[in-house]
């Protein structure tokens, strides 16, 4: 990989109790690239993105991002967690805030900045999803992929330099999707580095620069799409992809 | 017929009775705008206590929250008052009125508290954390907001029956409405004061009651 590593994944091992759900993963998502990673319900693919920030910690190796440890104990995780975004597949908006105090909470607690300063960053963000007229608004007068665009919205205000999206639109009806991806897309061709867990093949397809295929706590095989659709070299990645019918 | 206005809604009497019982009447508005704070702060303490990752912490929470829960407020309330001299420590009556409701209010109020805490999903911290917001700032400004809209007909209802043991009060000499419309019945010999205080509890009591019912509709509705 010529381009340099914001992530770094070396040897990750995460159990749950006795059940062992990451066996040594290595991963390294390089500035500016799309990974997809792809797999059956169970084999790690969440838990896996969900260590990436430290929501869930793993036992064993080690995840570098810009080169910190982020799974020493000593590490400034909140300091961390600003400058990695995460969306989740429930959305997860705050309910008692309107769309403008979603996106500002952190903006004022954690960077301080200004009710001023906030509210305009909101805007430029809510502008970027395309839900400027929506600032007013309580999450439950959204629909599914306006939430989700809110979501998103809220995670690039702190300008992270990685997004992390588990399963962003599986919670959506299908004709919400578009939109979702969509702003998904926007942010790739503006250069952000982005790990995404989805069942979304097309999607995958046309914008993701390498795919990770997971089974059962392990890395199977990874490659550019062409190849990982065409061309999959493991019997379990072509099964998975039958069943998927793709 | 006449007997019975005369022994219990006797008018001039109750004029005659009323500057005690306005006395008293204040007292016990003192008391509740002493330990409804107290078991309403000490309540979300023993909550968020209760939250700590510290396993035997937790379980001393737990022990404290079923003791104080368990032991009748009037058994505690003598306890404190008659019991701790023998100990040394003395307490003026509306400071042992204070110290029984805390514990009592705050083992009942944190209950309420925890069953908030616990109705909001796990992923609303964790979008929080995700932000970089701290535990604390996640417990602020996300958790506790929806967790205390999500039970306030409980912490109405429980506010309501602190209100009511205040009369408590009364067995410690603490001059408030109960123990003052006694001694107003033991001054004139006539009923007509107990029923005045009866009555006073009702006026403060009665919307709120009706208020909170209300409140659980609308909530209901939505």
């Amino acid at each position: 990989m010529s381009v340099p590593a914001i992530i770094k994944i070396i040897d990750l091992h995460k159990s749950f109790g006795n059940l062992e759900v990451l066996k040594g993963i290595d991963v390294t998502l390089g500035e500016s690239e799309l990974v997809f990673i792809l797999g059956p319900s169970g084999s790690g693919k969440s838990t896996l993105l969900r260590c990436c920030n430290r929501l869930e910690q793993a036992q064993r190796g080690q995840i570098l991002f810009d080169g910190t440890d982020i799974l020493k104990p000593d590490t400034e995780i909140n300091a961390i967690r600003q400058q990695i975004g995460m969306v989740f597949q429930s959305f997860n908006l705050y309910p008692h805030l309107s769309v403008l105090g979603n996106i500002c909470l952190a903006l004022r607690k954690v960077k301080k900045f200004s009710k001023k300063q906030a509210r305009e960053i909101a805007f430029h963000q809510l502008e970027r999803v395309g839900l400027v007229d929506k600032s007013d608004n309580f999450p439950s007068e959204l629909s599914g992929g306006q939430q989700q665009r809110v979501a998103i919205a809220r995670a690039l205000a702190l300008d992270p330099k990685v997004m992390l999206f588990d399963e962003p639109t599986s919670a959506l009806d299908p004709e919400l999707v578009g939109d979702v991806l969509g702003v998904m897309k926007d942010l790739k061709n503006s250069g952000m580095t982005m790990l995404v867990v989805s069942h979304e093949m097309r999607f995958a397809r046309s914008a993701a620069d390498r795919i990770i295929f997971m089974d059962g706590g392990n890395i199977v095989e990874e490659g550019p799409p062409e190849q990982m659709f065409d061309n999959p070299q493991h019997q379990r990645t072509r099964s998975f992809l039958q069943q998927v019918g793709y | 017929m006449d007997q019975i206005i005369d022994q219990f809604f006797n008018f001039k009497i109750m004029l005659e009775a009323w500057p005690i019982m306005w006395r008293g009447l204040m007292m016990t508005l003192l008391i509740c705008a002493a330990v409804i704070p107290l078991g309403l702060i000490g309540g979300l303490l023993v909550a968020l206590a209760g939250t700590s990752s510290t396993t035997w912490f937790r379980w001393l929470v737990i022990v404290y929250i079923d003791l104080f829960r368990a032991i009748p407020p009037l058994v505690l309330l003598i306890l404190i008052y008659s019991g701790l001299p023998f100990a040394g420590i003395r307490l003026s009556p509306f400071t042992a009125v204070c110290l029984a409701f805390f514990l009592n209010n705050s083992a009942y109020f944190g209950e309420v508290y925890r069953a908030g805490i616990e109705s909001i999903g796990e992923g609303q911290s964790e979008a929080a954390r995700s932000t970089g917001l701290t535990q604390i700032q996640t417990m602020a400004y996300v958790v506790l907001p929806q967790a205390v809209r999500n039970v306030l007909p409980d912490l109405i209802s429980n506010t309501i029956e602190v209100v009511k043991l205040t009369s408590l009060a009364s067995v410690v000499a603490l001059p408030e409405l109960l123990y003052s419309s006694d001694m107003a019945r033991s001054l004139t010999y006539n009923a007509s004061p107990i029923v005045m205080a009866a009555l006073l509890y009702l006026i403060i009591l009665l919307p709120a009651v009706r208020a909170l019912t209300r409140f659980e509709q609308k909530l209901a509705a939505q």
